[in-house]
């Protein structure tokens, strides 16, 4: 048994080591797209499970091909679904926008901190993203309520009379992507300035370039690959986020994938559901090509 | 010019200061109020242990919680197999059939939204239960392969940036001596990735006990995970013992990170001479 296994192993070993997590992806991640675009041209029916087939066999072969457009057309009537769209791609580009004021300059003072000094630093960044995401967001539901700790503190300094409505609004959607995502901004950076030669810097201060200028010069062109990724892996995912929206924004912030989650789970509306899916995921090919193209290039490098 | 200097790294270590303060502060303030004896979440009501024993004794706490490890340990130990299969194939073979179409496969979840992923993934298992009966019940067996098929792209890329930045020269030299090539990968590859394989496994390990909205997709009925629990429990509001459970999650991490931390550093400083 176990000699045939082996030379097995010996011949054929490199295809097999593809060929597992090839089939696996091929099954569990690819076809999944397949599906959920199939189910977007389906018409919603009260049946289990709700939707008409694309192969109607019913009159025998040729089966007849049911395409049904409707969904997007709606989606693309029904004004909610585009101010939804567009609410969604505002707040993850200001989200964005904030990780990176946030983050560019914490993961430069932590790259310059000298010796383990470094490492304690970058685990103290890394020590809220290995814990949960969901109680993290809680943990700003309790300062941002209405009896939460910035009111009592507002409202004891005397700056306000009654609490201010932090909680459920736009403004508590931003905190809390910045909060989660600012990590994934941070990492990349870190990397790319770590690999950064430092002397590049010193040689332009020799050359009488005033440190802001150097920075601009010099430090943040180099960094671009970066910055890049960073933005994309807040960008991309902020986009479709349903579960800050959904704790921290209430019935007050539009985004998509609230919208996704409620026509699948509370409508039962699988097509429209899965035409919401496909065109988010049309509209988030471009960042998705893009993040993909700088990955490789890093790799390659 | 001599003002410079010192007065950029005042900006720097404020910037520092404060982004940490952003970091820390919540997380801080909500182990604080687990200590709260008053149910008011909000308003202190002197210190006490009360909500931890509240959570000792809640009976769905535990299977929620029994079940997320399960399926954490599962997803992390298959996917690490899996992803640095994948991570072998991508760094080592520049050429095979399909290697576009592999990479794209690799890269995409990490950037996916999780209600795509989620829902896609639904979908396919509710076709797969009309064309072939399986999965008869979506729970354990759904959640987990859910996670093992975003987990081990994250591995996936660990391990090829590790085999990327590694030196050659020792395969090489193996094979010139003769080893056959499936000797070379098995006696130095794979040992080189060790610590790679490591660091993924307990990434893939926490990434299955956060994900809440892939799970809640493809988990039927009666499989609850930890954080589903949570998530139900805190849409209303702010519950006390969701803070005691938090403080023991935090605590945990917290642990585990300054173990590796410490072992990180102290590797670091040996291998200076």
């Amino acid at each position: 048994m176990f000699v045939p296994f082996r030379a097995l192993m010996q011949q054929h070993w490199k295809a097999i080591v593809v060929l597992i997590p090839f089939l696996w992806l091929l099954v569990f991640f690819l076809t999944p797209f397949f599906i959920v675009v199939k189910i977007s041209v389906a018409e919603s029916l009260i049946a289990s499970p709700p939707f008409s087939r694309l192969l109607d066999w019913s009159n025998g072969w040729p089966p007849t091909i049911a395409i049904n457009l409707e969904n997007y057309a709606y989606l693309w009537e029904d004004s909610l679904y585009i101010k939804t769209y567009l609410s969604s791609l505002k707040i993850a580009s200001i989200s964005t926008l904030l990780c990176l004021l946030i983050g560019y300059p914490m993961a430069y003072a932590i790259v310059r901190t000298p010796g383990t000094g470094k490492f304690v630093l970058l685990l103290l960044v890394m020590l809220p993203f290995w814990t949960s995401f969901l109680l993290r967001v809680y943990a700003w539901m309790g300062l941002l309520a209405d009896q939460g700790t910035i009111n009592d503190i507002l409202i004891w300094l005397g700056l306000v009379d009654k609490p201010v409505r932090l909680l459920y609004s736009h403004f508590a959607v931003y905190v809390g992507i910045v909060y989660t995502y600012l990590p994934f901004m941070i990492l990349p950076l870190y990397a790319i300035m770590e690999r950064l030669d430092h002397s590049l810097n010193e040689a332009a201060a020799d050359l009488g370039a005033k440190p802001v200028s150097a920075f601009f010069t010099v430090t943040l062109p180099l960094t671009m690959p970066g910055i890049l990724a960073g933005c994309l892996l807040v960008f991309i995912p902020a986009t479709g986020e349903f579960v800050i929206p959904d704790l921290l924004g209430g019935g007050n912030v539009l985004m998509i994938g609230k919208i996704l989650s409620s026509e699948f789970n509370a409508n039962h509306d699988w097509p429209v559901a899965s035409a919401v899916a496909v065109a988010l995921l049309l509209v988030l090919m471009v960042p998705m090509l893009f993040y993909h193209r700088i990955q490789s290039m890093d790799v390659n490098r | 010019m001599s003002g410079a200097g010192p007065q950029r790294s005042t900006f720097l270590l404020s910037c520092l200061c404060f982004g940490f303060a952003f970091l820390y502060i919540p997380i801080l303030l909500m182990i604080v109020y687990s200590f709260n004896h008053s149910k008011l979440l909000p308003v202190w009501g002197g210190f006490s242990f009360r909500w931890y024993v509240t959570l000792f004794n809640s009976p769905d706490v535990w299977a929620a919680t029994v079940l997320s490890l399960k399926i954490a340990l599962i997803n992390a130990t298959v996917a690490t197999f899996f992803g640095t299969l994948a991570g072998l194939a991508l760094a080592r073979f520049t050429r095979f059939p399909g290697r576009t179409l592999f990479t794209g496969m690799i890269s995409a979840p990490l950037v996916m939204p999780e209600v795509i992923t989620g829902l896609s993934l639904l979908l396919l298992f509710i076709t797969l239960q009309q064309l072939i009966g399986w999965p008869g019940n979506r729970g354990m067996s759904t959640i987990t392969i859910a996670h093992i098929t975003f987990s081990m792209a994250y591995i996936a890329i660990i391990i090829q940036s590790r085999l990327a930045n590694s030196d050659l020269s020792l395969e090489e030299a193996a094979l010139d001596l003769g080893a056959k090539p499936f000797r070379v990968m098995a006696d130095i590859t794979l040992p080189l990735l060790a610590p790679g394989m490591m660091a993924g496994w307990l990434l893939a390990f926490t990434l299955s006990l956060d994900d809440l909205v892939i799970a809640s997709f493809v988990a039927g009925p009666g499989s609850t995970t930890l954080p589903m629990l949570i998530y139900s429990r805190i849409r209303l509001g702010l519950k006390p013992d969701i803070n005691a459970l938090a403080t023991l999650l935090v605590l945990a991490v917290a642990i585990g990170v300054l173990i590796a931390g410490w072992i990180l550093i102290r590797n670091q400083r040996l291998r200076k001479p």
